[in-house]
This record gives C-alpha cells, sequence and structure tokens, in this order.
C-alpha cells in the first residue's frame, strides 16, 4: 500500500474519535459551558466500551454501554456546574482525572486482550472507483454513520428551532431565560450529550480503531478534540474538516517516520496545538473588536 | 417549594474548615465502596493510601518529597485562580523550567561552570515564567483564553521534551534510552535529611508559601488580584489594571513551576527524562483548589496529596490497586470539595413559588 493509499483508508478512522468528541464539546460550548474533561469522559468509554465488546461480542451493547458510562461521568460534571455552581474549570478536571482513574481502574484486568473490530464494508459501485474506491470509500459502519450523524447535527443546529435555542442560551442565558427558555434543562441536555459523544469517541477508539485496551490510549485524543472545537470555531463543518486534518496529520506521523522524512514528527504532533493557538489569537481578536 | 442557593454576604468560619474535611471523608468512603466493588480489600487498600506513608522515617520523607514540587506549583497556581487567571498548563511550564535547567549540565556535563546550581534554578524560573507569559501576551493583546492557550502550550512543552531526548540531547552512552546524561554533583540539589532523597526545594515551597501569604493576604497588590477575581467590575472602577493582573497571575505561576520543573531534575531525577511529565502540574491544580485558593490551605492540601502518592505506591503491593486508584482518588477528592465548597459560598433557603 502506498503512502497516499494509506492515508486515504485511514483517515476517516483516525479522524472519528476526535470528530466525535469535539461535536459533542461544540454543543457543551454553545450552551455557554466548557467542560475540560474530554480526556477522561473518552477513556472511561474506552474501557467500558472494550469489556462489554469482550465479554458479549456485540459493539452494538460496546457502544451503548460506553455512550452511558460516559454521560454519568459527564452528569458528575454538570451537578458541580449547574447545580452547585463550581468553578467550570476546576469541575472539569476533576471529573477528567477521575475518567481517566477509573478507565485505568476498571480496564487493568483486560489488558493484552483482544477483540475483533468491525469489518469494513463494500459499497457495490463506490468501492469500485479507482483509488478512492477500495480505500477512503471502504470504511465500516461507524465511520458511515457518523458521516450522517454530523450532517443532522448540522441540521439542528443550524435549521431548527432547537438549534437557535442552544444558540440564544449560550449567547445570552439571562435573556433566553427571560423569554422563557429552559436553560438549565438545555445546558443538562448538552453536557449530556457531550459526555455521550466522547464515550462514542472512545468506543470507536478502543474497539473499531484499533480493538484493544491499555492504560492511556487515549493519547491525548481529548485536548486535540477540545482544540479542534476552536479550530472550527464553534462550527460543525469547520469542526468535521479540522477533524479530518488533524486525523491526516496523525497519520501523517507514522507515514513521515516510515518514509524517514526529515522533520522530526514532533513537529508534526505539535502542529495541532500550533494552529489552534493561532486561531484562538485571530478569532478572539475578532471577537474582542482589536482590529 | 423550591430549593435555592443563596450567596453569602461572607464565607462561613466553620464552613471553609469543615468543606474540605468532609470532602475527605467523602472521597474515603466512595473510594472504600468502589474498591470493594471491584473485588479488592478496601480497607488494606485505604490504610495504604493514608496511614502507610507515616509508618516509616522513609516514606514519610518520600512524601515531603512530593510535597516540595505540588506545594510550589499550587502556590504560583493559587494567585492566578484567585484573579480568574486560569493557568491549566502549569505542566507545561513544569516541563520547559526542567528543560532550561538541564541545557547547563548537558552542555557542561563536567560540571565546569560557575555557579552552577544557582544557575539552573534561575533558568528554569526564567524558562517556566516566559513561557507562562506567552499565554499572558496573547490574552492581553488579543483576547485569547489563557485557559486553552496555556493546555496547548503545555501539550508542546510534551513534544519539545520528546525531541530534545530523542534527538540532540540524548546521552550518546545511554544505551539509546530518551534520557540526557547524570547531573555532576554540583547541578544536584544539597540533601535535606540525610539518609533520605528529600533536598532544599522544600525550602523553596515553604519560602513561596510565606510570600503568597504575605502578599495574598496583607499587601496591596493580593488585594488587588484579589478583587479582580471576586469582582472584576468593581477592580476595573477602582483603576486595577487587568493586563497587570493577567501578567502577574500567569507570571507568577509560571516562574513558580519553573523553580519546580528545576528542583525536578536537580533532585530526584538527576537527569532530565520522559518521566519528568508526570503530571505534577494537573495534580497541583487539584491542591490548589482543595487548598481553599488560600496559602495556608494549599500547605495542608498539598501534604494531603503527597500522602496519597506515596501512599497509592504502597497500596500497588499491599492491596493489588493498579497505581490509578491515586487519581482516582484525587478526581473523587476535588470532586467533593467542589461541592461541600457551596457550603461556603452559599446557604441553601427553600422558598415557595411565586405565581409569575
Amino acid at each position: 500500500m502506498s503512502g497516499l493509499e494509506f492515508l486515504l483508508a485511514g483517515t476517516l478512522a483516525a479522524s472519528l474519535p476526535l470528530l466525535l468528541a469535539a461535536l459533542g464539546e461544540m454543543v457543551v460550548e454553545k450552551t455557554g459551558l466548557l467542560n475540560l474533561g474530554l480526556e477522561g469522559m473518552m477513556a472511561i468509554g474506552a474501557a467500558i466500551a472494550f469489556i462489554c465488546v469482550f465479554h458479549t461480542g456485540s459493539h452494538v451493547l460496546g457502544f451503548a454501554a460506553a455512550a452511558l458510562i460516559s454521560t454519568a461521568v459527564a452528569m458528575l460534571f454538570a451537578i458541580l456546574v449547574i447545580g452547585v455552581k463550581a468553578n467550570e474549570v476546576a469541575s472539569g478536571l476533576a471529573i477528567g482525572v477521575l475518567g481517566l482513574g477509573l478507565s485505568a481502574l476498571f480496564g487493568k484486568s483486560y489488558e493484552s486482550r483482544t477483540i475483533s473490530g468491525l469489518p469494513k464494508i463494500d459499497i457495490p459501485v463506490l468501492s469500485d472507483i479507482p483509488l478512492i474506491g477500495p480505500t477512503l470509500l471502504t470504511q465500516d459502519i461507524v465511520v458511515w454513520l457518523a458521516v450522517l450523524g454530523t450532517i443532522a447535527l448540522w441540521w439542528v443546529l443550524n435549521r431548527t428551532k432547537l438549534g437557535l435555542i442552544i444558540a440564544a442560551v449560550g449567547e445570552n442565558a439571562d435573556a433566553a431565560r427571560s423569554i422563557g427558555y429552559p436553560v438549565v434543562l438545555i445546558r443538562l441536555c448538552a453536557v449530556a450529550f457531550g459526555g455521550a459523544m466522547c464515550g462514542l469517541a472512545g468506543a470507536y477508539a478502543s474497539t473499531v480503531y484499533t480493538p484493544l485496551w491499555a492504560d492511556g490510549m487515549i493519547a491525548g485524543r481529548g485536548w486535540i478534540a477540545l482544540a479542534l472545537v476552536v479550530f472550527g470555531t464553534w462550527q460543525t463543518g469547520r469542526v468535521a474538516f479540522g477533524a479530518l486534518l488533524f486525523g491526516i496529520l496523525s497519520l501523517g506521523e507514522l507515514t513521515a517516520q516510515a518514509m524517514g522524512v526529515g522533520l522530526p514528527s514532533q513537529v508534526l504532533s505539535s502542529l495541532p496545538y500550533l494552529v489552534t493557538i493561532l486561531m484562538l489569537v485571530v478569532i478572539s481578536r475578532r471577537r474582542s473588536g482589536l482590529v | 417549594m423550591k430549593l435555592r442557593l443563596i450567596r453569602r454576604d461572607s464565607a462561613s468560619r466553620l464552613a471553609m474548615f469543615a468543606a474540605p474535611v468532609l470532602a475527605l471523608v467523602l472521597t474515603c468512603l466512595a473510594s472504600l465502596v468502589l474498591f470493594a466493588a471491584l473485588g479488592k480489600d478496601a480497607g488494606a487498600a485505604l490504610h495504604a493510601l493514608l496511614l502507610k506513608p507515616f509508618l516509616s522515617w522513609y516514606s514519610f520523607s518520600e512524601v515531603l518529597l512530593k510535597m516540595a514540587p505540588l506545594l510550589l506549583i499550587a502556590q504560583g497556581l493559587a494567585i492566578g485562580f484567585r484573579a480568574n487567571v486560569f493557568n491549566i498548563g502549569a505542566e507545561g511550564q513544569f516541563i520547559v523550567g526542567a528543560l532550561c535547567a538541564s541545557a547547563l549540565p548537558v552542555y557542561f556535563p563536567d560540571g565546569d561552570f560557575p555557579m552552577m546550581l544557582p544557575a539552573m534554578i534561575a533558568f528554569g524560573a526564567l524558562g517556566g515564567m516566559v513561557y507562562a507569559l506567552i499565554a499572558a501576551a496573547l490574552r492581553t493583546r488579543f483576547g485569547a483564553s489563557e485557559i486553552l492557550v496555556t493546555l496547548m502550550m503545555a501539550l508542546i512543552a510534551v513534544q519539545i521534551l520528546n525531541y530534545l531526548l530523542l534527538g540532540p540531547w540524548k546521552d550518546p552512552r545511554g544505551f539509546n534510552f530518551p534520557q540526557t546524561v547524570m547531573f555532576p554533583d554540583n547541578a544536584m540539589l544539597p540533601i535535606l535529611f540525610d539518609g533520605t532523597r528529600t533536598n532544599i526545594s522544600l525550602i523553596f515551597a515553604l519560602l513561596a508559601s510565606v510570600f503568597a501569604y504575605l502578599m495574598m493576604q496583607h499587601h496591596f497588590r493580593g488585594y488587588q488580584l484579589r478583587t479582580a477575581g471576586l469582582a472584576p467590575r468593581a477592580a476595573l472602577y477602582a483603576g486595577f489594571s487587568a493586563p497587570k493582573m493577567v501578567w502577574l497571575g500567569l507570571g507568577l505561576g509560571g516562574l513558580a513551576a519553573g523553580i519546580a520543573g528545576a528542583s525536578e531534575v536537580a533532585g530526584p531525577l538527576g537527569q532530565l527524562q520522559r518521566s519528568v511529565t508526570s503530571g505534577y502540574g494537573y495534580a497541583a491544580i487539584i491542591v490548589a483548589y482543595v487548598g481553599g485558593l488560600n496559602p495556608l490551605g494549599i500547605i495542608a492540601s498539598s501534604f494531603l496529596i503527597s500522602v496519597i502518592y506515596i501512599g497509592g505506591d504502597s497500596a500497588t503491593v499491599s492491596a493489588g490497586l493498579p497505581v490509578a486508584a491515586v487519581e482516582v482518588f484525587q478526581g473523587l477528592l476535588l470532586f467533593f470539595y467542589l461541592m461541600t465548597f457551596t457550603l461556603i459560598r452559599y446557604r441553601i433557603e427553600f422558598d415557595r413559588k411565586v405565581p409569575a
């Protein structure tokens, strides 16, 4: 397989955990909250999904269990931030550390066990297209579902009343409250959604992308997803594009290493963070009217 | 009937002491249940976590060794947090501090550099501070959130560390391990108690605590910082410069983390290696909060978290707990602290629903 084919075949799968987690966090941030616990929520989702698939053999159950447990952890965040009005930075870190710790605790006895991933689906006609057919367009079912889900989320946020209400809650909670929108409920649902998406992202990472559990396997993808939301300026399409870009970068590291490119791989690994800082500067500057 | 949280005019003294104690008790209970549910000997686990570190002088000295960086970083961070300046990337400033300090022994492996150790500490302090001030510059100049910038900078710092350890700074005789040469004797911090690894960085941390206490509770600058955090608009009307608070909060946080990083390589590690990224920067955030962002409280909380670190090590042996149990305990502790902290700031009031 050539470098290009490798990139075409692998990018979507590498991007998927980033995409799911980032879209969840994007909705949370759209309602005016910031949950820094992505890494932990993804980790606990990944561990529980792996354990579940290992025992039941069912990926559907695995993904469901992951979504459920990560939502539960996200609810702890909601209790702190929405319930008792605790500082959201500290609260996010608390559940992040907790999630990471719990994932290692539960997953400990499942290290070095193996499960099978999901098959790639051959779609007639599509998979016959030269070059991209057998690579880019031959993916597992979750990738296709995620593509549909991303479009659905875009539609909800940009074309429905619910999307407008979410935006209103985030832009000006007091105004939204006085019009009669249930601010607390909207935020609660957003945090739950964010948790569930992180769970699914973790589940994909541990049961499909690399079907194994290892402590620390999320390996900073939660932080990249957090960066991705900023990179995508809180817009579904741009976040999805960013996920692809960051996914290619993470594969690029591998290809660069394999091909012996002179550039140190650390430069590539740092790019998402550098680009995010740059993005942050550009958008903050625009928003605060400094230009 | 509806439950409402009413903000108190002033913090309840009793609650200020009760909240962390209550949080610790709840954390112990929750971990007991959790460990038992996992089929571990929960009693033995808790015994190892909280009591073992006190049962021998050596393990107690290890607690003090751990306490130094946590206390130092947390004191620096708390100053910023109280002014609503959220430096989440102390881990990065810690790493950069360690890098800058290591540059001297790496390039002068025979130790023929005047004032080696003081120079290393100064390099580390400066490096950590400058690294944090990048975030201050971006925040004050462009309004970029320091939360995200410091976090991203921390992740970049790990990559810089990896690059140096795998490339130019790798010990040529180190069997290809990603680590630098062992530091010469004059690049090492003096040991505080014979027969232990506890070094004088503990003194740095305690001095920093005194400094933080004097500044935050008794100096006008501390008053400005606290006002900026509690009542930003009041601070603005009073003419306190908001950018200055950002520079100060991040600068002091980075400085402290940088010194801690330098002390880590010049102390227990004795070289720059990957394990310098052991998460002190993140744990210190927990320490700062559980200490109530109060310089005296942070001394207590850094001690507690260090006990749990050392206890966690022995729990892996005696109760078969994975090292991650320490993280779980820390996470629970911060969670319950933030819960009980509500008792300090708010009182609960029941009120009848008023028809709209």
